[in-house]
């Protein structure tokens, strides 16, 4: 009997301790599980960017005289400023194909963009474009105008483009070209001729 | 019945008769001035309004009426394009077009009149010319013909001195007559505002015998004026200082006036224009201090090259040509921009010229650039607006000076015509001693021009980054050949800015 009585106790011991388990699993459990779930979620959406535009991006030409366009696939954006912030992280990431030369320092990032309801686009870089930037008066038109010319030839909302480095407005990038106010578009720089690399 | 139709002849007569009898023609007609010559246009007033009648208007510019008697109307027609009026409407119909008038059309028996108004608004915008009405000096212009507005004002004292404004600019011929100065216009006609009345040793400025001179007449207590012509800005002002003479003028034609220039008998002399003479040029040696510039594969810096080719230029137009000889700095420090061109303009620089090397990523770019200012469209319109607002300051003497309001750093805007001459002359003195980039003169929002409140152009004299141009670059030789070449060039546009100016 006391026996009897010893072994139902073991039992219900047990079973206390299973549910305790139980409950502590419950507790700890479920974190791990919405952890799992979590990148899947994320990565369903990367087929839709699959979408793009054709975008004209701006280089030196190989004598180092003007501007060529070459046109590149960039993602499609569902506005105006994000669509100018693709195309800019393009014209900012990508090499210059040869014989053409990069003018825009490399490791300039893009901080921000935005375009206001006059038609005002302001690019703002980081501060390498003006660190890194190598000078010489054309150089720096060149630089000035592939960024310019590369907003207002993709986005027909942009008139003109005012250059902010780190968020502020400056007189210059190297000490030439005339940055305190929006620029319009400088055709005269491009070369139609070698408009064909790719 | 008869009253009837009695009351309608009188409702007609009222109206339309009463006002013409009384107002009459304008004491000054209108003068339609084209450049086939002038011919008087007959106008009436009315109620203060001054009205053109339609057949006069077939008969100046060659239009065709036809009235329509169904709509109470009147179509004006000219190349198969027409202007539709109604009696007693302010408005025309042009093309379809409304076009207010500031009066209505009128129907006086079987004339019809329009107000003067009509001929600059609706039938400009049919008319294959020009048509423009200057209503304070009651002129109508008819086609490209070139009517400057020209206005004066005379500041009394000794010397007496008056300041004539020709706007658009136009080349002046000044000639020295006894007892006055004649000014000849080169224009189709004058747009003359009311003169001001004479002051101090001016008599009094009024047109002269042709439509195209203007008579300066002096007192006789005057000795012999001078004039200078200067044009900026699309206005050429001629500014005339007229000293008192030694002694009373004589009449007669042995008169002997005292004076820099002894008169010469006979011919009217051309008086000497007298501009300003050069006395200061400022170099801006590029970059310096930490702002290095361009480096080259040796070390050799931008802001180095720079400051010696400065103090070359510096030494060599002293010692040549006189003139003193600023440079915005003359050790390594650094300087903004506006530092800079505070420093020439302070100076009273005739002349601004900075100097820089070029680099570039194409390593094979090379040849010496001239920069000068190009303005972007919305800074030419804060000039233009500038130009044409102004301010207008009471002069003494009676009459006005208009003085233009520019930002001050636009004020490079009033020089663009001479920088784009100074890029010309530079680039021609450079080619002569260097090599020159494939596009040896370029136009751009340069900072440090547009600050500059004079002649202005910025060089760079060549390629830092091509490896050939960098060894060059160090030797002797070649900064000799940089500092030659500007100081031709400076030579030649210190010659043509010190002449007389023909706009």
């Amino acid at each position: 009997m006391s026996m009897k009585a010893w072994w139902l106790a073991f039992v219900g011991g047990l079973a206390t301790l299973v549910v305790i388990a139980v409950v502590v699993a419950r507790i700890y459990g479920p974190a791990t599980s919405e952890q799992a779930e979590a990148p899947a979620e994320s990565t369903t959406p990367a087929p839709v960017e699959t979408a793009h535009i054709t975008a004209t991006l701006f280089f030196g030409s190989a004598d180092g005289q003007g501007l060529v366009p070459i046109r590149r696939d960039v993602p499609l954006a569902g506005n105006v400023v994000e669509q100018g912030r693709q195309i800019l992280t393009a014209q900012l990431r990508e090499a210059a194909p040869p014989p053409s030369v990069t003018v825009v320092p490399e490791g300039t990032t893009l901080r921000a963009f935005y375009v206001t309801d006059q038609g005002d686009a302001f690019i703002d870089l980081s501060p390498e474009v003006v660190s890194r930037h190598p000078g010489g008066s054309l150089n720096e038109l060149l630089t000035v105008y592939a960024l310019v010319n590369a907003v207002t030839a993709n986005l027909p909302a942009a008139r003109r483009v005012q250059i902010l480095v780190d968020g502020k407005e400056v007189d210059t990038l190297a000490g030439h070209v005339d940055l305190r106010r929006p620029l319009t578009p400088d055709t005269s720089l491009v070369r139609q001729a070698e408009a064909s690399g790719k | 019945m008869r009253a009837t139709t009695l009351l309608a002849a009188l409702l007609i007569f009222v109206p339309t008769t009463r006002p013409y009898a009384q107002d009459g023609t304008p004491a000054t007609p209108v003068t339609l001035v084209s450049r086939e010559g002038r011919r008087p246009v007959p106008t009436t007033l009315q109620g203060g309004r001054e009205l053109v009648p339609l057949d006069e208007v077939v008969a100046l510019f060659g239009v065709s009426v036809r009235e329509d008697a169904l709509a109470g109307g009147v179509t004006v027609s000219y190349r198969g394009r027409s202007i539709v009026a109604s009696a007693n409407r302010p408005m025309v119909s042009v093309e379809g077009r409304i076009v207010t008038l500031p009066s209505p059309v009128v129907r006086s028996g079987r004339r019809w009149l329009v107000p003067i108004e009509f001929l600059p608004t609706a039938l400009a915008s049919i008319y294959d010319r020009r048509i423009e009405l200057r209503r304070a000096s009651r002129l109508l212009l008819v086609g490209d013909v070139r009517l400057p507005r020209v206005s004066a004002a005379i500041i009394a004292g000794s010397p007496t001195r008056a300041e004539v404004e020709i706007v658009p600019a136009a080349p002046v011929a000044v000639t020295v007559e006894r007892g006055r100065l004649l000014l000849r216009i080169d224009a189709d006609g004058l747009d003359l505002a009311t003169p001001p009345a004479g002051a101090g040793l001016i008599d009094r400025i009024r047109s002269g015998d042709q439509p195209t001179t203007l008579i300066v007449s002096l007192t006789d207590a005057a000795g012999t004026g001078r004039a200078t012509v200067a044009t900026a800005n699309n206005i050429t002002r001629v500014l005339i200082e007229v000293p008192a003479a030694a002694e009373p003028r004589v009449p007669g034609p042995e008169s002997r006036v005292p004076g820099p220039e002894s008169r010469v008998p006979g011919p009217a002399p051309r008086i000497p224009i007298v501009s300003r003479a050069w006395q200061t040029i400022a170099i801006d040696p590029g970059h310096g201090g930490d702002d290095v510039g361009v480096r080259g594969a040796r070390g050799v810096e931008e802001k180095q090259l720079t400051l010696d080719v400065a103090r070359r230029l510096k030494t060599m137009v002293e010692a040549r040509l006189g003139l003193r000889v600023i440079l915005t700095r003359d050790d390594d420090r650094t300087l903004s921009l506006d530092e800079r061109a505070a420093v020439a303009n302070n100076g009273k620089a005739n002349l601004l010229l900075s100097l820089h090397v070029n680099g570039s990523r194409a390593t094979i770019s090379s040849g010496a650039e001239v920069f000068h200012l190009q303005l972007d469209r919305e800074s030419e319109g804060v000039v233009r607006a500038a130009a044409v607002e102004g301010v207008a300051l009471p002069a003494l003497g009676g009459g006005t000076r208009r003085l233009d309001l520019i930002p001050w750093d636009l004020a490079q805007a009033r020089y663009l015509d001479d920088s784009a001459r100074l890029a010309n002359v530079l680039q021609e003195e450079l080619q002569r001693q260097v090599p020159m980039s494939a596009q040896p003169i370029r136009q751009a929002p340069m900072r440090l021009l547009a600050a500059a409140n004079m002649p202005a152009a910025l060089i760079e004299v060549a390629y830092l980054t091509n490896p050939e141009q960098a060894a060059r670059l160090g030797t002797e030789d070649f900064k000799a050949s940089i500092a030659q070449a500007v100081f031709s060039a400076i030579v030649r546009f210190r010659a043509w800015s010190e002449e007389p100016r023909r706009p």
